[in-house]
């Protein structure tokens, strides 16, 4: 009975690890060629393998969703034989709250709130990538006021930088470096202070919304961000003093997690995963958007594709973040800072006092939202993780009809198996860590 | 291109393919240099039946949208497949882009269309036992009644 059939017979197959001895050779075979070969009611079945002494010699284990180490609640069903991993087969899920169905109720004005919260350690690169593809649809997105595009540059590379030290901190507990988690927090909370000086919040902002962002920079604005770019850099060798160097921490990493070219790019891995293995491939430089080809940055590419070059590529990253910082702070143009089209910028605040119409406007555009046309576009961004796309189907009213993001941490989960396949179930914590997931945006 | 009807919207390439041809334009683009898969995802315009379509392209319910990366060019391309409500199914692209395989399970989970020789096609995000697909336009989004604290009205 052909797949199709048992659907259709009401019957779906349930996900699950087969033990290796199970599979048949094609099986096998394609799953080599691939990923996520794993599933939750085999997981319930886990108990009733058999447990004749001949055959006991592998063992499926679960490790999640619970483990701390999994970055939230993520589930990897683990074929053992002793210490080494011969299968894995992530298992995800357990987060999905439908934001893409409640992405298809909400304006375009009130769908940043729902983005922000997917990928909710870089939320700016979030919202960035949702305005841009709506106002790709409302045939807007080359009239974004310059200082708004510099500020979305501005906020997007912070935001780079606090996702990659939150994952110096992560990665350094997971491996066992734990005082490196407290820097790494440290670090992280004051880059999301100014970003609260900013946009009000530490996280979730909905500060980038189509059409500009929500609000002008703070008085004192460039003070902040000179503060971090001098505070940052001495954190940073610190850092190389405490882990990069250290024999213990490479012991650790060094050829742990190996994925090479062709792999991440057949399973469509982006961002650090991909650079590791040596593809120069970074939108920000090869598809630019916003203002990147005016500032000069590095694109940091690693050799050897193992959890060590994506550590290394990381941190890196925030010294190449900072660097596009600075530039910024001398390119920041005045003027102003969303579109004065009337269409989907709502009247000033001291207009609404003055003019009825004003405060018609302004009601309007944030009960009913503005109408987008027609039409289906992909827009993508390179987050901190990797490539983040949106997809918008309009039908011409102000809610997206469908919106899709492509979340990189969901693509990227699936270098999981290929990473850990053969390797020690010790290692598995470290390649975990080094692929960065974020389970928010991988269950969305 | 490839036999299959272009079009352009909002400036990107958007390639529509039938479901006969599907694969092999795939193919060929990946023989073009579309080496990587960067997503794949669907559509259920149920909603908007008379949608305006290339010619020769027949709107059908559903829409598979895969979007093929190429890194050495530089260029996007898009395809779109119709899919009937009736026969629900299309060709798996795990041969040919293994990235794929969570992406047409999540498509499996929320659309219920079904990817034929797909290694491991169940649920990926719904549990398992979840009757329905919910990005499916006939599915409500559903509520659940929110009770607040300090409210000491009676409800039952």
């Amino acid at each position: 009975m052909s797949i199709v059939d048992t659907i259709r017979a009401g019957n779906e197959p349930e996900q699950g690890l087969k033990p290796r001895s199970e599979l048949t050779a094609r099986e096998l075979l394609r799953e080599v060629g691939s990923v996520l070969r794993m599933s939750e009611a085999e997981a319930a079945k886990l108990g009733d393998v058999p447990v004749d002494p001949a055959e006991d010699q592998t063992m499926i284990i679960n490790m999640g969703p619970q483990h701390p180490s999994t970055h939230g609640v993520l589930r990897l069903m683990l074929e053992l034989r002793g210490e080494e991993v011969l299968r894995c087969k992530p298992i995800i899920g357990y987060l999905h709250t439908g934001m893409e169905k409640t992405g298809e109720h909400l304006t375009y004005m009130q769908g940043g709130t729902n983005v922000t919260r997917m990928d909710y350690v870089s939320p700016l690169n979030n919202e960035l990538v949702f305005s841009m593809a709506t106002e790709k649809l409302l045939g807007i997105d080359g009239d974004i006021p310059e200082r708004a595009v510099w500020m979305r540059m501005l906020l997007s590379e912070l935001n780079r930088m606090s996702s990659h030290l939150l994952f110096l901190a992560t990665n350094g507990m997971d491996i066992g470096a734990v005082s490196m988690m407290i820097y790494g927090w440290r670090e992280r909370e004051e880059v999301l202070r100014f970003f609260q000086k900013v946009t009000g919040l530490r996280m979730n902002h909905n500060f980038i919304r189509p059409g500009g962002v929500a609000a002008d920079l703070p008085a004192g604005w460039r003070d902040d961000v000179l503060r971090l770019l001098d505070m940052i850099p001495p954190r940073l060798d610190e850092y190389d003093v405490l882990m990069t160097g250290q024999p213990i921490w490479r012991e650790r990493l060094q050829g742990v997690g190996v994925i090479t070219a062709q792999e991440a790019i057949a399973l469509a891995a982006t961002g650090p995963i991909l650079r590791s293995t040596g593809t120069a491939w970074d939108l920000r430089r090869d598809m630019p958007y916003l203002h990147y080809p005016d500032v000069e940055f590095d694109v940091i590419v690693g050799s050897y594709g193992d959890a060590f070059d994506r550590y290394a590529i990381r941190l890196n990253e925030v010294r190449e973040s900072m660097k596009i910082v600075r530039q910024i702070l001398d390119l920041m143009p005045g003027g102003d800072y969303r579109i004065q089209d009337k269409k989907v910028t709502p009247p000033p605040r001291a207009r609404i006092d003055e003019s009825m119409e004003a405060l018609i406007h302004h009601f309007k555009i944030f009960t009913e939202g503005f109408k987008v046309p027609e039409g289906e576009v992909y827009v993508a961004i390179e987050s901190p993780r990797g490539e983040i796309g949106c997809y918008i189907a309009s039908d011409g009213s102000a809610t997206p009809y469908r919106m899709h993001v492509r979340a990189p941490s969901f693509v990227n989960v699936q270098c999981m198996p290929h990473m850990l396949r053969g390797g020690l179930i010790a290692d598995a914590v470290a390649v975990i860590s080094s692929v960065d997931p974020v389970l928010g945006e991988v269950d969305r | 291109m490839h036999g299959c009807p272009l079009s352009d919207s909002r400036g990107q390439t958007v390639l529509h393919p039938s479901r006969d041809q599907y694969l092999g334009a795939v193919r060929a683009l990946l023989d073009d240099g579309y080496e990587m898969c960067v997503d794949l995802t669907a559509t259920d315009y149920l909603l908007m039946p008379d949608r305006a379509t290339p010619d020769g392209v027949v709107a059908e319910r559903f829409e598979v949208v895969v979007n093929l990366l190429s890194l050495t060019a530089r260029q996007r391309i898009r395809l779109r497949v119709q899919v009937p409500a009736d026969d629900c199914s299309i060709e798996s692209l795990f041969d040919l882009h293994p990235g794929t395989e969570a992406m047409e399970r999540e498509v499996f989970d929320m659309f219920g269309i079904i990817f034929t020789n797909h290694p491991d096609l169940t649920r990926i995000l719904m549990p398992e036992d979840w009757e329905g697909h919910p990005l499916r336009k006939d599915y409500d989004r559903g509520a659940i009644p929110v009770q607040f604290s300090g409210d000491f009205g009676a409800r039952s």
